[in-house]
């Protein structure tokens, strides 16, 4: 991460790049000498010599001659100034003209945008090569007036390209900030909108320069650019070509500089659009920084009391010293508990903290490339971790999971019956007939109105809470005895988010399924849990039974989230904060990790990992001073 | 209050419309006002038009008709230069500071901004205003080197307060600025919200659906259902008396924080309520869903009339053919039957 006040420039920054050096090293050089072509070319670019024809390179002759003894390098020079030239009046043309339009195309819309889009189809059909053709038997031997209608020939890419990107930015939420900021359209393109596209704009330039760099040698080729015996690069693949039996050495000296130059272009142009976005993109920042693991503190082996170390026999589900990486990152470390059966716990905390790392962790679902690295993961007695079969038996006829966005849970080209089907017969084993029966069940046990009509319908057509329940339904067609469910109201409308909380209630009464929700809303949690455990910076920070920890926290942590709830809050009189953020997992502290945030952290605090204790019966907490938290409930 | 209002909305209908395909009435004939230095709720569930109205607001969604005043003056179709002034003293902090800050800009760039608009300042000036009002949201002055990526999502709404204020800003909408944030982070950016109210004597017309946290901040609340305007009076009133049906469902469906309550732990009916047809022009928008409906809730539409129970001014007002019996039955009565109710006459939307 870059704080300096004065961040380098880009040029700077991009000769930073080997690759982006070495195409400017070539593009540079070609430019001067082909510039400085009289003072480098010891002969004139016409000079002829026949004693010296097609003569392989020497000290005269560095690159060789051609069939009149004329000096191939001195050619190649003098040849590149009109080529360079060319190719620069075809990408400027070309910028002017495509990004011009794109952007007020896919800006202003409406007609502006028909027409323009309109125009843009119509050049597309047009034969850009004959059309230049045309052009060089009207204005013969003018490369200029060629080129120049080349630009505009190939924009149609460039202003369809800019157009989309430009609508879509258009829908983004800071350009309606910048209107309502009082910005003006010419400001609102030229800060917001063009930053956006300049990595677009530059791959599309970088490609059509080279295409640019072809075309005028094919012109030259044809010998409708520059009149012979005038110099240039198509003239000396032509003169190449015709000799190729008796020397093929003069191709090199004429093709090899073209092909240098389409690639230093399209090297430079990656280089030069990963060099603008580096400051800002996101992928970026995260690959940055440091790729070491962070100091991980020891975890605690003796773990004083409550969870044992050996996994708890009369659990569904008992995880043991979880611990997760994610690119060699660790994000849940040490985490064990139980889930009873029929029991409900919650995994409660900010983002962040790791909660639904552990509830995937659990399922070896593990997102962005993570992995369980330690630990037990027992259900029903048998050990998941490290155990693909069991983890496939266990899947949706042990373990079901309900995810927090129903839209992305069910898969949009099937209808529910498809998918509701496919789970029961993979799970039941059942006949077709058989599964559309329990299918209807399952819709009717989630409370679906018309199961028949529901099971009909795509997910699209399915309200949230709809399509939520028929995502809970999913997950009950293997008749699992836990159900893991990650916020699963978090994306829906109060009212619905009762009802969906009601009916998983009603199913826990009627089918005895364990639950283990994870959440950051404490409604949640009261309305459903037996127990609970809050968890801060991938570690478990307390466990307890739902009333004695929303009565009485044990740790500064449950306490400063119970009391942020606005629920609680009086109008008029600040809400109480926790100071700060859940630190990332780079950055977590050797001691407690809640220490920075914390109103009693003193220094034995920071000093040392801080071990999981049982102040009471069935009751954890990761804190030194929970006797001032308790102290403190007392006097409020 | 007795001051003039400095925003008011007269019977605000927007219509959003697709071409041929029949438009959509997103707000139908909503009115309020927001008195300097107040907040103003607006709650509702989805598709209530809560957003749509501060789009209007803005001027970023177009309007169908009715009027928004600012300060009098009527601003329901400003020009691009109308708007351009109004922009000092009018503005917005959007829902996803994710999205409503330029990934490609530094924070300082973002901030400037508004004052490129109105003020002629040099650099220097501006670098100084840019660094105290960082400060002002607790934000070190060095964050205006850096880009919104380098900052969590509680920075980078701190950031959007920011720049809503950077320019002497009145009136701030904010559409759902916390829904987005994490649980201590939101407390964080609320006590923010009201610190500098009462410093800047800022007004609010603030858009949630949280209602706990639209308690917690407003003044005034206005409870949105279908575009319409089901019920609106002084929070208190409202939270502690609701008298519309849907009011009282919204807020029996808030989970309680506290497990000896149990609010949601009975073994209702699991019937989902059926997302209702679009309201007819005719009826009340919510009597599909209301367990009171009579005939008449669906033959006629009800106007929003102040409770006669408490007809003093500034009061509570309701839309519903049966507010006055309903208040007087109680409200724990009507609470738990309305939300989860599936009305038998409703059949099925196919789509």
């Amino acid at each position: 991460m870059t704080t300096t006040k004065t961040r380098p420039a880009l040029a700077r920054r991009l000769l930073r790049r080997p690759s982006a050096v070495i195409a400017v090293a070539w593009l540079v050089t070609l430019t001067a000498a082909s510039l400085g072509a009289p003072l480098i070319a010891a002969h004139g670019p016409l000079d002829q010599d026949l004693t010296q024809v097609l003569a392989l390179p020497s000290a005269a002759h560095p690159l060789g001659t051609d069939s009149l003894g004329r000096d191939l390098l001195s050619r190649l020079l003098y040849g590149g100034q009109p080529a360079l030239l060319a190719v620069a009046e075809a990408l400027a043309v070309h910028l002017v003209v495509g990004a011009g339009l794109g952007l007020v195309a896919g800006y202003l819309g409406g007609w502006v945008d028909h027409l323009t889009t309109r125009i843009g189809d119509l050049l597309f059909a047009l034969p850009a090569i004959v059309i230049v053709l045309v052009v060089l038997s009207v204005f013969p031997g003018n490369l200029h007036a060629a080129m120049v209608t080349f630009g505009v020939l190939g924009s149609p890419s460039m202003i369809r390209v800019l157009r989309s990107r430009t609508l879509g930015i258009r829908q983004e939420m800071y350009v309606a900030a910048a209107r309502v900021s009082g910005l003006s359209d010419a400001q609102i393109l030229r800060r917001h909108v063009l930053p956006r596209l300049t990595s677009t704009v530059i791959v599309q330039a970088a490609l059509f320069s080279g295409v640019a760099v072809i075309i005028q040698a094919g012109l030259g080729f044809l010998g409708l650019g520059a009149q012979p015996p005038a110099p240039s690069w198509g003239g000396l693949v032509a003169d190449a070509s015709q000799v190729i039996d008796r020397d093929p050495w003069m191709l090199v000296p004429a093709g090899v500089p073209l092909v240098l130059t389409v690639i230093a272009l399209m090297a430079l142009g990656d280089a030069i659009r990963d060099t603008a976005v580096e400051n800002w993109s996101v992928s970026k920042l995260a690959a940055s920084g440091p790729v070491a693991p962070p100091p991980v503190a020891e975890e605690m082996a003796e773990e004083t009391a409550g969870t044992s170390r050996a996994p708890d026999p009369d659990a569904l589900l008992s995880v043991r010293d979880l611990t997760v990486e994610i690119g060699g990152v660790p994000v849940v470390q040490g985490v064990s508990f139980d889930v009873m059966p029929g029991e409900t716990l919650g995994v409660v905390g900010e983002s962040g903290c790791g909660k639904s790392v552990t509830a995937l962790g659990v399922l070896g679902l593990v997102p962005g490339g993570g992995r369980v690295v330690r630990g037990r993961v027992v259900f029903d007695g048998v050990d998941l971790v490290g155990s693909p079969e069991g983890l496939a038996r266990v899947r949706g006829s042990g373990i079901a999971y309900v995810s927090q966005d129903p839209m992305v849970g069910l898969d949009p080209t099937f209808t529910v019956m498809a998918q509701l089907a496919e789970a029961v017969r993979r799970h039941l084993g059942t006949t077709r007939e058989q599964a559309r029966e329990r299918v209807l069940e399952l819709l009717a046990m989630v409370g679906v109105p018309d199961p028949p009509s529901v099971a009909r319908r795509h997910p699209h057509q399915l309200s949230g809470g709809l399509a939520q329940r028929v995502l809970i339904a999913l997950a009950l067609a293997g008749r699992p005895r836990l159900l893991i469910a990650d916020e699963p109201t978090t994306a829906l409308d109060v009212s619905v988010q009762k009802e969906i909380l009601t009916l998983l209630h009603t199913l826990q009464r009627r089918t005895g399924i364990a639950v283990l929700i994870v959440t950051h809303d404490w409604g949640v949690v009261a309305t459903l849990c037996h127990r609970s455990l809050v968890m801060y910076a991938g570690q478990v920070v307390e466990q307890a039974d739902v009333e004695p920890m929303f009565v009485r926290p044990l740790h500064p942590y449950t306490a400063g989230l119970l009391a942020a709830n606005p629920h609680q809050a009086v109008s008029g009189h600040p809400l109480v904060t926790i100071p700060g953020a859940v630190p990332p997992p780079r950055d977590w502290p050797v001691g407690c990790r809640f220490a920075a945030r914390c109103p009693h952290a003193a220094d034995d605090c920071r000093a040392a990992p801080v071990a999981l204790v049982q102040p009471e019966q069935a009751r954890l907490t990761r804190c030194l001073h929970f006797e001032e938290l308790v102290d403190e409930g007392v006097r409020r | 209050m007795t001051a003039r209002p400095l925003l008011e909305v007269d019977g605000l209908t927007v219509e959003y419309g697709q071409g041929r395909a029949p438009s959509l009435r997103a707000v139908d004939g909503v009115s309020f006002d927001v008195r300097p230095g107040e907040t103003v709720g607006l709650v509702g569930e989805s598709g209530s038009g809560k957003s749509t109205i501060a789009r209007a607001v803005l001027g970023l969604t177009p309007v169908h008709s009715g009027e928004i005043r600012f300060d009098g003056a009527d601003i329901t179709r400003a020009n691009r230069g109308l708007r351009r002034t109004l922009s000092a003293r009018l503005q917005m902090v959007f829902q996803d500071p994710y999205s409503s800050l330029n990934p490609a800009r530094t924070i300082g760039q973002t901030l400037a901004e508004p004052l490129l608009v109105h003020h002629r300042l040099r650099p220097a000036q501006v670098d100084a205003r840019v660094a105290a009002m960082l400060e002002r949201v607790g934000l070190p002055a060095q964050a205006a080197e850096r880009y919104p990526a380098q900052f969590s999502g509680g920075q980078r709404q701190r950031v959007a307060i920011a720049r809503a204020l950077m320019t002497s800003a009145e009136l701030v909408v904010c559409d759902e600025p916390v829904s987005a944030l994490d649980l201590s982070i939101q407390a964080q950016t609320l006590n923010l919200l009201s610190e500098l109210q009462r410093e800047l004597s800022l007004s609010y017309l603030f858009i949630a659906h949280d209602l706990p946290v639209v308690r917690y901040l407003s003044h005034r609340v206005v409870v949105l259902y279908h575009g319409a305007v089901m019920e609106t009076g002084p929070v208190e009133l409202v939270y502690e008396r609701p008298a519309h049906p849907y009011t009282r469902a919204l807020l029996a469906a808030v989970p309680d924080p506290d497990p000896r309550v149990r609010s949601g732990r009975h073994d209702a009916p699991v019937a989902a309520a059926q997302a209702a047809p679009r309201s007819s022009a005719v009826g009340c928008p919510f009597a599909p869903r209301c367990a009171h409906a009579v005939e008449l809730c669906r033959t006629e539409r009800p106007p929003l009339l102040p409770l006669r129970g408490d007809g003093v001014a500034g009061g509570a007002a309701v839309a519903c053919h049966r507010a006055e019996e309903l208040i007087s039955t109680g409200n724990d009565v009507a609470s738990g039957t309305v939300a989860a109710g599936l009305p038998k006459d409703i059949q099925m939307e196919e789509t």
